[in-house]
């Protein structure tokens, strides 16, 4: 049982990986992610497929058709009431869930300089954390790490672009075992 | 991990190379009569990516596409000068030195070369000069020279410069070089042209430190080039999956601090360009960005986040002792250091939004430098410690701004929405710095008092966060012969 449980969280954490790698559709998909109505570009693809014990796929979990991407306001680290559910059903997850692990992902759009951008993702990142943390998430349980400027989710050079840059991802599966 | 092994590995071919030169003898005074050597080791990076590396890393080959500099803007005002085409013995000379010298005064803003078409005769030795010839040009001053192989691929390389109005020579110089050196010759001999004629040094025997970007968002590689100023001979320093940031120069010009995210983490290497040799300086939980050479070469430096937020800290890098300069709750970071080594600008948001502040190299209070604007980041002193450039943020408009830290005065010098990473060249006479032009990120630059702009363009894919290297390894000038009157009017 034991052994199983491990295979399925490797399985797990592998399809969770590879639904992350996958790029957010341009228009669409990604404004309904916003709008946090249906499971969002984020979670639809790859890592969906019905798999059994996929936490965004099943109704029994907090993660059930929740978002892994918040969004932020241009220089600044404060999660919007709009995202804070989101956070919460992650913060329940993980604090349900000990043994699995996230990384919170930092972005910034590309205006101004890249380390500033670099200190403001991880300002994000730790805000998400924060909040992970008061739903009762352990703080082994999370790492944080920014990338700043350096992966948009959007290569455009307004703020059709920048709106989806500005953001932390969760990462299942990726933090040190 | 497996990302561990995804490291650039360096191969470096050292080449020893001896540069000697003389002063023309016949022209020399007799206490100068000397010659002066010089040996300089040359470093040719062959860098070879080996094992694993080169399977996965597409760019694994050290010579790299070059950057093509195009001058967009200039030249009005600037000095006329004829540039005769170096004369060959046997052989014709692998590297045209009147032509690499006409492109790097051209690129200065400063001078205006005449058009090869345009010179009435070829003269290559003050003897077979006519300055009758070239005052009928209204040309300022000439310069002549000569090529000879003295060697299996060795070369003789001599010029002389001359004041067509006075009819006499301003300076001369001989110098022996190995044909990989024949282009470094040439910067050099730019450099002394551009001294004798502005009485301020020349930066074209320099070298540029950037970033590229290849390939699409999913799938992007990452390359940290060192390339001559003008663009030539790039050299790949390191090539990763994952962002390279922030290079920064030793102030000798042979190491480069970086960040890079190829373990998946944020780590600080200082990296020996020659041999490729690199020590991990800064692996902290959290941020590990901004590094910054301190003026003695001996600290860097440097932005961690590991207690708690973004902290300026230096880093000794002989004791690995670590000093916190700032206590803030505030995002502190992107230190740069004053060249006398007394202070530090760096970028908070203290006071809401991104800020310059300048703070003793010891720490303690900080004194917030910028007014204008919304956004100011990304401070660096120019070479004598008179000027701050830094990204200036209005609206969704973020420009080059230079500010005069004696008035006061703040001048925006860039001109598109996106630019940002300003450096300075070593003789402060122009920022490099970062841009976008459609989609592509590209390098431009800008002489301070904005009479010139070049742009710097990769074939394919993105350009960014450049670094002007200190003064490169010299020829030791000790003395310039300098005989007037040598063909009276």
């Amino acid at each position: 049982m034991k052994a199983f449980a491990k295979l399925l969280f490797i399985t797990l954490s592998v399809t969770l990986l590879f639904g992350c790698a996958s790029p957010k559709p341009k228009d669409g998909a990604a404004v309904e992610d916003r709008s946090g109505a249906g499971t969002g570009a984020d979670t639809s693809g790859a890592q969906g497929g019905g798999i059994s014990g996929d936490p965004f796929n099943d109704p029994s979990s907090p993660l059930y058709k929740q978002k892994r991407t918040v969004y932020f306001a241009l220089d600044s680290s404060e999660v919007s009431s709009d995202d804070r559910p989101t956070v919460s059903a992650h913060g329940k997850y993980l604090a349900s869930n000990a043994g699995q692990r996230v990384t919170l992902e930092g972005h910034a759009d590309e205006r101004g300089s890249r380390e500033y951008n670099l200190a403001l993702g991880e300002s994000r990142a730790n805000a998400v954390r924060q909040l992970l943390l008061a739903e009762g998430a352990a703080a082994n349980q999370i790492q944080t790490l920014s990338y700043g400027e350096e992966k948009p989710a959007e290569d455009g050079h307004d703020e059709d672009a920048w709106q989806y840059n500005r953001r932390v991802e969760f990462v299942y599966g990726s933090a040190q075992q | 991990m497996f990302m561990n092994s995804i490291r650039g590995i360096f191969r470096d071919k050292k080449q020893k190379c001896n540069f000697s030169f003389s002063l023309f003898p016949g022209h020399v005074k007799d206490r100068e009569r000397a010659v002066y050597s010089y040996t300089a080791r040359m470093s040719l990076i062959r860098g070879v990516l080996i094992g694993i590396a080169s399977l996965l890393l597409p760019l694994g080959s050290a010579t790299a596409a070059p950057l093509t500099i195009n001058i967009e803007k200039g030249i009005e005002g600037a000095q006329p000068i004829a540039i005769v085409p170096f004369g060959s013995e046997g052989a014709p000379a692998p590297q045209d030195i009147a032509s690499i010298v006409a492109s790097d005064l051209q690129r200065s803003g400063r001078f205006a070369p005449l058009a090869e078409r345009d010179l009435l005769a070829r003269p290559h030795r003050a003897v077979e000069v006519n300055f009758a010839d070239w005052r009928a040009l209204g040309t300022d001053n000439l310069v002549v020279g000569n090529v000879r192989p003295i060697g299996p691929g060795q070369y003789e390389v001599q010029f002389e410069l001359f004041d067509v109005f006075k009819g006499s020579q301003l300076t001369g110089y001989r110098f022996t070089s190995g044909a990989q050196e024949l282009r470094t010759v040439a910067h050099q001999i730019s450099d002394i042209i551009y001294e004798t004629l502005t009485g301020q040094p020349g930066a074209f025997n320099t070298r540029i430190a950037y970033v590229t970007a290849a390939g699409s968002k999913r799938g992007r590689t990452f390359s940290l080039q060192v390339a001559d100023s003008d663009g030539y001979n790039p050299q790949t320093i390191l090539t990763s999956k994952q962002p390279i940031l922030s290079p920064a120069w030793s102030p000798d010009g042979t190491r480069l601090a970086y960040l890079s995210f190829e373990n998946n983490r944020q780590q600080i290497f200082v990296q020996d360009i020659a041999s490729g040799r690199r020590d991990l300086v800064a692996s902290y939980p959290g941020l590990n960005g901004a590094p910054a050479f301190a003026p003695d070469g001996r600290r860097l430096a440097m932005t961690l986040s590991k207690d708690g937020n973004p902290e300026i800290y230096v880093l000794n890098l002989a004791s690995k002792a670590l000093t916190r300069l700032t206590t803030n709750p505030a995002i502190d970071t992107e230190p740069n250091w004053s060249p006398d080594g007394s202070s530090l600008v760096f970028t908070s948001d203290r006071g809401g939004r991104p800020q310059l502040y300048r703070m003793a190299a010891s720490g303690g209070n900080a004194q917030r430098m910028t007014f204008e604007g919304d956004y100011n980041a990304k401070g660096v002193f120019s070479p004598d410690g008179d000027m701050l450039a830094m990204i200036q943020g209005q609206g969704n408009t973020y420009r080059i701004a230079v500010q005069d830290l004696k008035s006061g005065e703040v001048r925006i010098v860039s001109d598109r929405s996106l630019d940002e990473s300003p450096s300075f060249a070593p003789n402060g006479s122009m920022i490099l710095y970062a841009t976008n032009e459609g989609s592509q990120g590209e390098l431009a630059a800008i002489s301070v008092d904005g009479r010139v702009r070049q742009s710097l363009v990769l074939q394919e894919g993105d350009v960014r966060e450049a670094v002007w290297s200190p003064f490169g390894q010299k020829l030791t000038v000790n003395s310039i012969f300098n005989q007037t009157n040598l063909n009276q009017p």
